[in-house]
C-alpha cells in the first residue's frame, strides 16, 4: 500500500514523530470547519498517491478567507500525473531554516534495510544530493549508528540528539507495519535546531495486510480496483485509449512497452494471471467496459495449456451480450488457432500470429476512428 | 554453494540419476493435484505428498503424509515443491527445512516480505536453496519438471534461461527452441521484492558447467538483481554470450506491475538502470522478446 501523506502522518504521530498540525478534508464544506480551528496562514497540499506535487501548482500557500476559497476547489478538481486528488490535507505553516532528507528501504539485494539521509532535502530523491547511504540489517537502527549519520550529514548541537530519536522511531515503524519504505522528504530543521516531518510517504508490503487491520482502513480502492482484486487479477489504470490484456505481469508489461515503442497510448494494465479461463478473460472485458476512455483492446495471451477457443469464446460472449463494441486485437499463442480464427471471423476481433502486428493493428485502427 | 544440477539430477553412479525423489507440500489442493498430475506426466519422480491430516491417503499413486518429516524417511527427498496458501508458508517452509530438504520450489504468490525474509534465514542455517517465492519453478528440458510451467516450450539444449517473469519465461523458451536453442535448464527467479535464489545466486549456481553455451536473462523493472548480476559478469570476466531482455521499461514509477517486486522507487529498480549496467557489462538487452534468439545468434557467433 502506498499511504497518502496525511496518512503516513497518521502513522508518524503514532510513533510519536512530529509533525506540523493538519486536518484532513473531502469538501470544503468540512475544510471550512478546519480553517477555523487552525487560523491563517496554512498550506493547502493535495493527496494524491504520486510525487511531484509542489511542480504541478497542487501545494499552495494560503494567507486568508478569500484565497482559500479560491485554492481549495482548484485543487480538490486536480489530477496529478493523472491521478485525482483523493483529499486535502491543510496545515500550519512551519517557519524553518534547513530541509533534510531521510529515507529507510528495503534493499533487496542485500536483504537488509537501508538508510539514506542527507543535507539537502526538499527535492525528489533522484536529485537529492551528497547522499549517505547505511546499510543497517533487519532489526531497529542502533543509536550510534543514527548518530554516526547525523554528524555525516553535517548536523550540530541539539539536532543530533533529535535526528537520532527520529530515525529509531522511523525505524520502528517501518519495521512493525512491514514497510518497504518510509520517507521523510522534508525533514524540517527549525530555528530552535528541533526537527519535524514536513512531508511523509509510506509504503508498505500488500501482501502483510492481512496482518494490519490498522492500515488496511486507509485503502482506498476504485470499484473497479476492487473488483479486480476479487478475480486476483492485477489493474492499473493509465492515461491512453487502448486496454492492455494479459496473462502474467512480466508479459503484460513487455506489452505495454512494445505498444508504447509503436505510439500507442495505453489504456490499462490487466494482468489477469498465469492462467486464463473465458470465464477469466469475460471478466476482464466487464472491467474494460466501465472504462469510458478504451478505443480498443489489446489482448496478449500465451497459452501452453490454455485453449485459444476457450478464451475465443469470452469475446463472442462478450460481443453477444453488447459488453463490448470495439475492436479486439488479440494475439492467442496455444492450441487451435486456426480454430479460434475461424469461430471470430464475423467478429470484431482480429487475431494475429505476433503481438508486434496486434500492436501495429491497434494502433492505426484506433487512430483512424478517432 | 550446494550443486543445483547435483540436486536436481544426481550423479551417474547414483541408482535414481534422473529420477530424483521430489516431495509436494499441499498435494491435495486443486492447484497442488493438478501440477502433480502435470510433473508425474513429464516423468518427475514425485514420491511422496504432504497435507496435514491427508496422512495414509493416495493421489495418482502417491503416498500422503501428514508431515515433511515422515515423507523424508520414507523417500529419502532431498527436493521439496510447495504450493501451500500464502499465509501458511513460513511455517510449511520451516518444516521442510527443518526436515532435511535441501531445494525448496516455493510456488506460492502474495508471500509477506518478511517471512520470506525468515524462510531464508532458516534456509541459510540449513544449508538449503529456496527457489522463490512467486515462481514458475524450474525444468531441465526431458529431465525434470519442477513447477506450473508448461511442458511445450522446452526443449533440451545448453543455453540457461533465468526469468523474473513466468508466462515471459515460456514465451521467450518456445521462441528460443523454435530457432533451436535448447535449454540445460531454465528457472524462474519469482516477480517478488525478495528472492531465495537471486538472479546472480542462479549464475553462480550454473556459470562453470562445462557444457553450457549462452546465457538468456529476463529480467524487469524493480530492485537491482539485473545490475548486480552484470557487476558480477563483470567481475568473474565471465566470456560466455549472455543476453538480455528488461519488462517495464513504459510502466510509471512507483506502481506495482502485477509482480510484488515490479515496482520502481525514483531510479531505483528502473529499466534505464539495468540496461545501462548491462551495456556496461557487454551483454545486449532486446528491445522485444522475440528479438532474443536472433541477439543469442549474434553471440554465439
Amino acid at each position: 500500500m502506498r499511504l497518502l501523506e496525511y496518512q503516513a502522518k497518521k502513522l508518524f504521530s503514532d510513533y510519536n514523530i512530529k509533525i506540523p498540525k493538519g486536518l484532513t478534508s473531502k469538501d470544503i464544506d468540512q475544510a471550512r470547519k478546519d480553517v477555523k480551528e487552525l487560523g491563517f496562514p496554512f498550506v493547502i497540499k493535495a493527496q494524491v498517491p504520486v510525487g511531484g506535487r509542489g511542480k504541478a501548482g497542487a501545494i499552495l500557500k494560503c494567507h486568508n478567507q478569500d484565497e482559500f476559497e479560491l485554492k481549495y476547489p482548484q485543487i480538490l478538481e486536480m489530477s496529478v500525473k493523472g491521478e485525482k486528488v483523493r483529499a486535502i490535507l491543510l496545515e500550519k505553516m512551519v517557519e524553518y531554516k534547513k530541509e533534510l532528507y531521510l529515507s529507510l528501504f528495503l534493499n533487496r539485494g542485500k536483504r537488509c534495510y537501508t538508510i539514506i539521509a542527507s543535507s539537502d532535502g526538499g527535492v525528489e530523491i533522484e536529485s537529492v544530493k551528497n547522499q549517505v547511504i547505511r546499510e543497517v540489517g533487519l532489526g531497529n537502527v542502533e543509536k550510534e549508528v543514527a548518530e554516526d549519520v547525523a554528524k555525516e550529514i553535517g548536523l550540530e548541537g541539539n539536532s543530533i540528539p533529535d535526528f537520532v530519536d527520529l530515525l529509531q522511531k522511523l525505524s520502528k515503524l517501518t519495521i512493525e507495519k512491514e514497510a518497504e519504505l518510509a520517507e521523510i522528504n522534508p525533514v524540517a530543521v527549525l530555528n530552535d535546531a528541533s526537527l519535524l516531518a514536513l512531508d511523509g510517504k509510506v509504503i508498505t508490503d500488500d501482501n502483510s495486510n492481512f496482518r494490519h487491520a490498522e492500515l488496511t482502513k486507509f485503502l482506498e480502492r476504485t470499484e473497479l480496483e476492487e473488483r479486480a482484486e476479487k478475480s486476483g487479477f492485477s489493474l492499473i489504470e493509465l492515461d491512453g485509449d487502448i486496454a492492455v490484456v494479459g496473462n502474467g505481469a512480466g508479459l503484460v508489461m513487455s506489452t505495454l512497452d512494445m505498444l508504447s515503442d509503436n505510439g500507442g497510448k495505453p489504456a490499462c494494465f490487466l494482468d489477469v494471471g498465469g492462467g486464463a479461463t473465458e470465464e477469466s478473460v469475460y471478466e476482464a472485458l466487464i472491467l474494460i467496459s466501465k472504462m469510458n476512455k478504451v478505443k480498443g483492446i489489446l489482448v496478449n495471451l500465451f497459452g501452453g495449456i490454455v485453449r485459444t477457443t476457450t478464451v475465443a469464446s469470452a469475446f463472442i460472449k462478450a460481443y453477444k451480450n453488447k459488453l463490448i463494441d470495439q475492436t479486439v486485437y488479440a494475439r492467442l499463442k496455444g492450441a487451435e488457432a486456426e480454430k479460434s480464427k475461424e469461430m471470430l471471423k464475423n467478429t470484431q476481433t482480429e487475431l494475429f500470429d505476433s503481438v508486434e502486428e496486434a500492436i501495429n493493428a491497434a494502433v492505426i485502427g484506433v487512430r483512424k476512428n478517432a | 554453494m550446494p550443486n543445483i544440477y547435483e540436486i536436481l539430477r544426481g550423479t551417474p553412479n547414483d541408482s535414481d540419476y534422473n529420477k530424483k525423489p521430489v516431495i509436494v507440500q499441499g498435494i491435495t489442493g486443486n492447484y497442488g493435484s493438478y501440477h502433480t498430475k502435470r510433473m508425474i506426466e513429464y516423468g518427475t519422480n514425485i514420491a511422496a505428498g504432504v497435507t496435514p491430516g491427508k496422512g495414509g491417503k493416495k493421489l495418482e499413486n502417491v503416498p500422503i503424509y501428514n508431515t515433511v518429516k515422515e515423507a523424508v524417511d520414507a523417500t529419502g527427498s532431498k527436493i521439496s515443491i510447495m504450493f501451500v496458501p500464502a499465509k501458511f508458508f513460513l511455517g510449511a517452509a520451516k518444516e521442510a527445512l527443518e526436515a532435511g530438504i535441501k531445494l525448496l520450489i516455493a510456488i506460492p504468490e502474495h508471500v509477506p516480505v518478511r517471512d520470506t525474509l525468515q524462510t531464508l534465514e532458516i534456509a541459510k542455517k540449513n544449508d538449503a536453496i529456496v527457489i522463490g517465492p512467486n515462481t514458475p519453478g524450474v525444468i531441465i528440458p526431458d529431465v525434470i519438471k519442477l513447477g506450473i510451467m508448461p511442458a511445450s516450450p522446452f526443449k533440451p539444449g545448453n543455453i540457461v534461461v533465468l526469468s523474473k517473469s513466468g508466462t515471459l519465461l515460456y514465451e521467450i523458451s518456445y521462441n528460443l527452441s523454435e530457432a533451436g536453442f535448447g535449454q540445460s535448464l531454465t528457472l524462474g527467479i519469482g516477480g517478488d521484492p525478495i528472492n531465495g535464489t537471486r538472479l546472480i545466486d542462479a549464475f553462480d549456481m550454473i556459470k562453470d558447467d562445462p557444457k553450457l553455451a549462452g546465457i538468456v536473462i529476463v529480467g524487469e523493472i524493480g530492485g537491482d538483481a539485473e545490475e548486480t548480476l552484470a557487476q558480477r559478469v563483470i567481475d568473474t570476466k565471465f566470456n560466455k554470450p549472455i543476453v538480455a531482455y528488461i519488462a517495464g521499461r513504459a510502466a510509471p514509477k512507483e506502481k506495482r506491475m502485477g509482480h510484488a517486486g515490479a515496482i520502481v522507487y525514483g531510479n531505483y529498480g528502473s529499466a534505464e538502470s539495468k540496461v545501462n549496467m548491462f551495456n556496461k557489462a557487454n551483454i545486449p538487452v532486446a528491445k522485444r522478446p522475440t528479438e532474443l534468439p536472433m541477439l543469442l545468434a549474434g553471440k554465439l557467433g
